[in-house]
C-alpha cells in the first residue's frame, strides 16, 4: 500500500514551500472528542467502531477530503504503519496500538485525520516550508465541516473538551521543523532551547515527542493551547520561528567569516563520505546530509549536479526522508534487515549524489 | 491521638477549617507536617502550609464527594496515574480539582478561541446568562484563592443583578 506516496511530487517532503530553506515543514493539528462518548482509552470496542463508523460516514461529505481514503489501521503491515511515521502522517502510538483505530487521509498527504488515537479525532495539515497561516485556512474549514455533521464535546469556559488537560481550549498544536546546523555547529542551540521552554514552547526532535534531534531537525510547537485564540496561537509560533530563523542565519554568516575552510572541509567531507560509503547508519547519512545541506544553502557546494539550489535541496530534501527504514523497505517492496538497509541506503545515497562507481 | 496522614504517629499539629461549609478537623504529626511542606518546595511558613494542608483537605473532601465520573465511571485516581480523562464529562464532575492543574499548565482558565459553529448563537447575552457566567467565574477565583478577582467579580454580579431587578 501507499507506493505511489513515493512519487508525490506535492509531498511535505520536497522542500518546494516558501523559505523552505531553513524551515522545512509547517504542521498544525487540532483535537476532537465526539460529545457524549468516552475518551479512546476508556472507550469499549463497541464505543470505539461508532467512532470509526462516524468517521467513515462524515469524510466523503467534505469537500476537501473527497479524494481521501479511510484506512483501518489494523490492517496495515508493520511497514506500511512505519512508512506512515516516517511520512509524519501518524503517531508511533497511532501505529503499535493500532486496534479500532483509523486513518483519514487526503491523496496529496496534506490533510490527515487519526481516528481513535488519543482523542476521537486528530486532525492535521502539514505543508512544505514556513507556511502556518495557510495550514490554519485549511484545517479549519476542514473543522467546520466536521462540525456540521459531529457534536464535539465543548465547554463553553474550558473549550474543546481532549483527553488530556495540556490539549484543553482550542486543542490546537501548530508546529515548525526547522534545519538549524549553524547554531547546533556554534553550540548556541541548546541556549536557544532552553529559552523557548521558558516562554512556553516546547521544541522536540525529529519525530515529536521524546524523539532526538537527528540531522539537526528541531521541533518547535505551542505549549499552552488555552486562553489564546487559535490566531494568537498561530501568530506567537510564527514570530517565535522568525526569530529562530534569524539567529540561524546570524550563525550562518558568523561561520562563513570566521571558519570559511574548516566550514567548507567539513561540507565536502560529508559529500565525500556520502557519495563513496558502502554501509551506512540513517543516523549517520541525516548527520552528513545536514552538512551538505548547509553546504549548498550557502553556495559552498559548487561545480557538481547538485549546485543548482533548487535542484540540490529537492534532492537531499527527498533524500531526508527516504533514507529512513520503512520507506527504503517499501522502495525495495521487502523486508531488509538492519545491515541489508544500510547496504541500500549508501547505494541510493550514492546514486543521487552523484557518486562514481555506482 | 494518632496522625491521620501516616496513621502511626502522634498528632501534635492541629488545625480546623472550614471547607465548603463544613467543619473539618485534621491532626497530624510533625513528620508528615514537614513532608507536605518539602513536597511542595516550600520553608515551613504558616501560610504556605495552610494553603497546602487545603489543598489536601479539599482534595480528600471532593474524593468523598465524587470519586468516579457519573457519565464513564471514570476514577479521579486513575487520572493522577495515566495523566487522562475518561471522557467530556469528567471535565464537570471533576472541575474544582482539575481547574488549578489546568491553570498551571495554561496559565489561564478561559477558552478564548473558536465555538462550534451553531452554538455560539444558541447563547445569547441576556443578563441572566451574564450572571451565571459571572457566578462560574466567581468560584473559579475563590477556588484558585484570587480573591481580588473574586471581588471585581462579586460587584459586577450586583451591579448586573440590580439592572435586572429594574
Amino acid at each position: 500500500m501507499f507506493e505511489y506516496l513515493l512519487n508525490n511530487k506535492d509531498s511535505w517532503v520536497n522542500g518546494k514551500g516558501p523559505e523552505a530553506e531553513i524551515v522545512f515543514s509547517s504542521r498544525i493539528r487540532l483535537a476532537r472528542n465526539i460529545a457524549n462518548l468516552p475518551f479512546p482509552s476508556q472507550a469499549n470496542n463497541a464505543q470505539k467502531i461508532k467512532v470509526l463508523d462516524k468517521a467513515k460516514e462524515v469524510y466523503p461529505k467534505i469537500n476537501s477530503l473527497k479524494s481521501s481514503s479511510f484506512v483501518n489501521m489494523a490492517e496495515l503491515s508493520s511497514l506500511d504503519s512505519q512508512f506512515l511515521v516516517e511520512r509524519h502522517l501518524i503517531s508511533q502510538e497511532h501505529a503499535v496500538n493500532n486496534k479500532e483505530k483509523g486513518l483519514i487521509m487526503s491523496k496529496d498527504e496534506k490533510i490527515s485525520i487519526m481516528v481513535n488515537e488519543e482523542d476521537h479525532f486528530r486532525s492535521q495539515v502539514i505543508l512544505s516550508g514556513f507556511d502556518l497561516k495557510k495550514c490554519w485556512q485549511i484545517l479549519d474549514q476542514v473543522d467546520k465541516d466536521l462540525e456540521k455533521n459531529i457534536s464535539f464535546s465543548f465547554l463553553s469556559d474550558l473549550g474543546y473538551l481532549t483527553a488530556c488537560p495540556t490539549n484543553l481550549g482550542t486543542a490546537l498544536r501548530a508546529s515548525c521543523m526547522l534545519h538549524l546546523p549553524a547554531l547546533a555547529f556554534t553550540k548556541r542551540i541548546n541556549k536557544i532551547l532552553e529559552l523557548l521552554t521558558r516562554i512556553s514552547f516546547t521544541t522536540r526532535g525529529l519525530f515529536g515527542e521524546g524523539t532526538q534531534a537527528l540531522g539537526n531537525f528541531f521541533q518547535i510547537s505551542n505549549q499552552v493551547s488555552l486562553g489564546l485564540s487559535e490566531a494568537e496561537l498561530i501568530d506567537n509560533l510564527i514570530g517565535v520561528v522568525n526569530q529562530v530563523k534569524a539567529q540561524e542565519i546570524n550563525a550562518r554568516n558568523f561561520l562563513l567569516k570566521k571558519h570559511k575552510i574548516s566550514l567548507e572541509d567539513n561540507v565536502w567531507r560529508a559529500l565525500g563520505i556520502l557519495r563513496n560509503s558502502r554501509l551506512i547508519s540513517s543516523r549517520e547519512a541525516l548527520s552528513h546530509l545536514s552538512i551538505l545541506c548547509l553546504g549548498l544553502d550557502l553556495g559552498i557546494i559548487k561545480n557538481t549536479d547538485l549546485s543548482s539550489k533548487e535542484k540540490g535541496r529537492n534532492i537531499i530534501n527527498n533524500l531526508f526522508i527516504i533514507i529512513q527504514p520503512a520507506h527504503l523497505q517499501k522502495m525495495e517492496s521487502k523486508v531488509l534487515e538492519e545491515k541489508e538497509r544500510d547496504y541500500m541506503r549508501a547505494e541510493i545515497l550514492r546514486k543521487k549524489l552523484g557518486g562514481k562507481d555506482v | 491521638m494518632i496522625c491521620d496522614i501516616c496513621n502511626k504517629n502522634n498528632a501534635t499539629v492541629h488545625l480546623t477549617e472550614i471547607i465548603n461549609d463544613k467543619v473539618v478537623e485534621l491532626h497530624i504529626c510533625q513528620v508528615c507536617a514537614q513532608a507536605k511542606a518539602d513536597q511542595l518546595n516550600k520553608h515551613l511558613n504558616i501560610s504556605g502550609f495552610l494553603g497546602s494542608f487545603s489543598d489536601m483537605a479539599g482534595d480528600l473532601f471532593s474524593q468523598q464527594r465524587i470519586t468516579k465520573c457519573p457519565s464513564c465511571g471514570f476514577r479521579y485516581e486513575d487520572f493522577k496515574k495515566k495523566g487522562r480523562l475518561g471522557c467530556g464529562k469528567c471535565y464537570e464532575a471533576f472541575r474544582e480539582l482539575l481547574l488549578p492543574l489546568i491553570k498551571k499548565i495554561h496559565n489561564a482558565t478561559n477558552h478564548v478561541g473558536k465555538t462550534p459553529t451553531g452554538l455560539e448563537n444558541k447563547t445569547p447575552h441576556s443578563n441572566q446568562l451574564n450572571i451565571i457566567e459571572l457566578d462560574r467565574s466567581l468560584s473559579r477565583a475563590i477556588q484558585l484563592e484570587e480573591y481580588e478577582e473574586a471581588a471585581k467579580l462579586r460587584d459586577q454580579i450586583k451591579e448586573l443583578e440590580k439592572k435586572s431587578k429594574s
